[in-house]
């Protein structure tokens, strides 16, 4: 998303290096150079005339000490970076639970923010970590959002409070009150309240809002935002803040490419942390939010520990630990293992907004947007068409099982044999890191095979446990991210 | 500070003494989310006009910068058909209903086709609405083929003479190549009975530049013939619309303000570019 303020910044910046000693004026250069980024990007004016204010002071206040140091520019770099991981909420902040459970969260925000896909996320972000929350349907403003909270609850297997059938009927006050009594009573440790979405300016139902707040006392108030929001995030989440209130703030839509500078304009002005990101429409796509990672993804630097969170999630370690075994033992990487390996990753979620968070993703930009996510499904039907056999032995696979393979999956025997061969290349790779002992990073694997060509799925497990193995300090920040976990 | 600025503008007797109303107007232009660019560029030509005050040339001039083709529906054929795209969130479904009641008052018969096979209760929702405003909705199953949904739509509408169809999509994000390529064939296979008449693009007036960017790329899948512009009844002043008609040529044809039936009202210029600097 924030592509763009990454491009200029880095452009910026680059001419900055270019000088061998950086003058006054030189920063008030790059000073304009990053306002007209943030302005385009749909940062608050206010937010950016305070932004520029602030670095400008802190760069020429650093200057005098710079001078002698020959890496001026990283020095000025790193000054902007503090300031918008400062902006964007210092450290992360998790949801503070209840002493006495309940923990009651209440979602609020404008109409299409996202609120009810959102509420979906964050229960089901709750139940795998293993608490037992509930969702409370207290819109009944939007025809059939409680339909849509009963389709999403049962579709994560987490249950829906859900007394009225809405469409402007029933008391939202009266729903949320009966929602956290009934999972008190039921010993749900989280309950999530989804509430009507309303526009800053209707009192009426801002009134309402607080009404909710003050009958069920939310141990959280989370204010969810639509990360394509122009200059209206400021007055909208002013009006939240004095209507409401919140304590923490949701990004939804994150995986458009929307420069989402409201990210930094509310969190500028209204002081609350971001807390979760939303990124897609699956019910995993679903974050914590993290500044730090945020920010350098602002500067141009990738997002590698978001990657090697994501990748150790789904490959679970028992899965990888046999492959391990099997690895060191010697035996052969078999389609058995292939097909693991492409179960896992289809876990991981969509293939292209993985590898944007690689560091200079932005010059594949357009590969990557291209990616055939249908590529991995064709694999598997490919896979799944063999007999056990078969993918225990690929030597066995001559011309007429090819063919067969190919008509169960409905594919061409030329595909079958195009992964067939791809495999095999895997394969001897895999042999070729087992001796030499040095293993294929995933990064670099990805890049070898050419993105749409998919043999990801190889390198994102041999490194898994290649390094375990070795116990090796890798100089990729992927796999050293993945090995300190 | 601008206030004071202009202040000693006025007390120095400045040759120029709106300079500091023009800074104010810019100012104004970005936050209604017309862009930095096309704001810098609405102020430096409005400057060169001559009218009795700043606020007067900005308002001539960002006339200009509004789209040439016709900011009216064109629904000439027997059957014509109306299909309504756009992202997540901005209001589709609400505009199909507010269209359908709009044309149903005018005495036209219409009918509804729930494309939307991918959210959660979307077909549902158009359903509830068509019961309110008493329209038939043509759906299929959930998680179906769009395409064949709509399909049927448009082969009962051409033979049950039905004067307006309007087709209802699933938001997508526009940077979703699969998505934007599930769209095109919505249309292509809508096509195979009788041509779209208009295919309007939802643009929430809260958004900011991102917008221009799905305009951008809806028209490269689908040539969108037009924008309806929702939730202008907050504190948004949708002004990326205007950025939309500047840059990419496509007029607004329609403002939503509400969440009822009647909260929708064919674009009117000078309201809407009156709003941008209030």
């Amino acid at each position: 998303m924030f592509e763009s303020i990454a491009s200029k910044f880095s452009s910026a910046f680059s001419s900055l290096r270019a000088k061998g000693k950086i003058s006054a004026a030189d920063i008030d250069t790059v000073c304009s150079q990053i306002m007209t980024a943030l302005l385009d990007s749909d940062v608050a004016v206010q937010v950016v005339d305070k932004f520029i204010l602030d670095v400008k002071e802190k760069s020429l206040g650093a200057l005098p000490t710079l001078q002698s140091g020959s890496n001026q520019a990283n020095a000025i770099f790193e000054i902007v970076n503090k300031e918008l991981v400062e902006i964007l909420g210092g450290s992360t902040r998790r949801i503070r639970m209840a002493k006495n459970p309940p923990t009651v969260i209440m979602l609020a925000g404008l109409q299409g923010a996202g609120k009810t896909t959102l509420a979906g996320k964050l229960a089901k972000y709750f139940a795998d970590q293993g608490d037992t929350p509930i969702l409370v349907a207290a819109d009944l403003q939007r025809p059939n959002a409680v339909t849509q909270l009963q389709v999403v609850g049962q579709s994560i297997n987490v249950p829906v409070f859900a007394p009225e059938v809405g469409n402007g009927v029933g008391d939202p006050v009266t729903v949320a009150k009966a929602g956290v009594d009934h999972a008190k009573s039921k010993l749900h440790s989280v309950v999530i309240i989804d509430t009507a979405g309303r526009l800053g300016v209707d009192e009426e139902l801002m009134k309402q809002a607080s009404k909710v707040r003050d009958a069920v006392n939310p141990h959280e108030i989370l204010f969810v935002v639509d990360a394509m929001i122009g200059q209206d995030a400021v007055p909208t989440a002013q009006a939240f803040l004095d209507g409401v209130g919140f304590d923490g703030v949701v990004l939804t839509k994150l995986d458009g490419d929307a420069r989402g500078g409201a990210a930094l304009s509310i969190a500028s002005l209204t002081k609350r942390p971001i807390m979760f990101a939303s990124t897609g429409e699956k019910m995993q796509d679903f974050d914590v939010f993290y500044p730090e990672r945020m920010a350098s993804r602002i500067l141009g630097l990738g997002d590698v520990a978001t990657l090697a969170e994501q990748a150790k999630k789904a490959f679970d370690s028992e899965s990888s630990a046999k492959l391990e075994e099997k690895f060191v033992r010697g035996e052969e990487f078999t389609f058995e293992d292939f097909l693991e390996q492409l179960q896992a990753m289809s876990k991981m979620g969509n293939m292209s907004k993985l590898l944007g968070m690689l560091p200079g993703a932005g010059a594949m930009k357009k590969q990557i947007e291209n990616f055939d996510e249908g590529e991995i499904v064709r694999s598997r039907a490919i896979v799944e068409s063999m007999t056990p056999m078969e993918r225990s032995n690929p030597k066995l696979l001559n011309g007429s099982r090819r063919a067969r393979i190919a008509r169960g999956s409905g594919r061409n025997v030329s595909d079958v044999n195009n992964l067939v061969d791809r495999f095999a290349a895997a394969q001897k790779l895999m042999k070729q890191v087992r001796t030499s002992g040095m293993p294929p990073g995933m990064p670099a694997g990805m890049n070898a095979g050419g993105i749409p060509a998919m043999p990801a799925g190889f390198g994102g497990s041999t490194k898994n446990k290649s390094n375990t193995k070795k116990k090796s300090k890798s100089g990729n920040p992927a796999k050293r991210a993945l090995e300190e976990g | 500070m601008a206030i004071f600025t202009k202040l000693i503008a006025r007390i120095k007797g400045n040759k120029d003494s709106f300079s500091s109303d023009w800074s104010e107007l810019e100012s104004e232009l970005i936050q209604a989310d017309l862009g930095p660019s096309l704001a810098a560029e609405c102020i430096e030509q409005a400057k060169k006009l001559s009218t009795d005050s700043p606020q007067e040339s900005l308002l001539q001039f960002l006339a200009s910068k509004l789209s040439k083709r016709s900011h009216e529906m064109n629904l000439s054929k027997a059957t014509s058909t109306i299909l309504v795209v756009g992202v997540n969130g901005t209001g589709k479904t609400t505009s199909v209903a507010k269209l359908a009641s709009f044309y149903k008052s005018s005495g036209k018969s219409v009918l509804l086709a729930a494309g939307d096979t991918f959210r959660a209760a979307a077909v549902e929702q158009l359903k509830t609405w068509g019961t309110r405003i008493d329209v038939p909705v043509i759906s299929g199953q959930e998680n179906g083929d769009p395409a064949s949904v709509a399909f049927d739509a448009a082969k009962f509408a051409q033979t049950n003479n039905i004067e307006i169809l309007i087709i209802d999509t699933a938001g997508r994000l526009h940077n979703k190549s699969d998505l934007m390529s599930e769209l095109a064939k919505v249309k292509r296979v809508v096509e195979k009975t009788s041509p779209i008449s208009e295919v309007l693009l939802v643009i929430d007036a809260t958004t900011g530049q991102n917008g221009l960017m799905q305009a951008k790329i809806f028209a490269e899948s689908v040539d969108v013939t037009g924008v309806i512009l929702t939730k202008m009844d907050g504190s948004a002043r949708g002004g990326v619309a205007l950025a939309i008609e500047a840059d990419l040529d496509i007029p607004i044809k329609w403002i939503g303000s509400g969440e009822s039936e009647s909260d929708f009202s064919p674009f009117d210029p000078d309201v809407y570019l009156k709003s941008l600097l209030s």
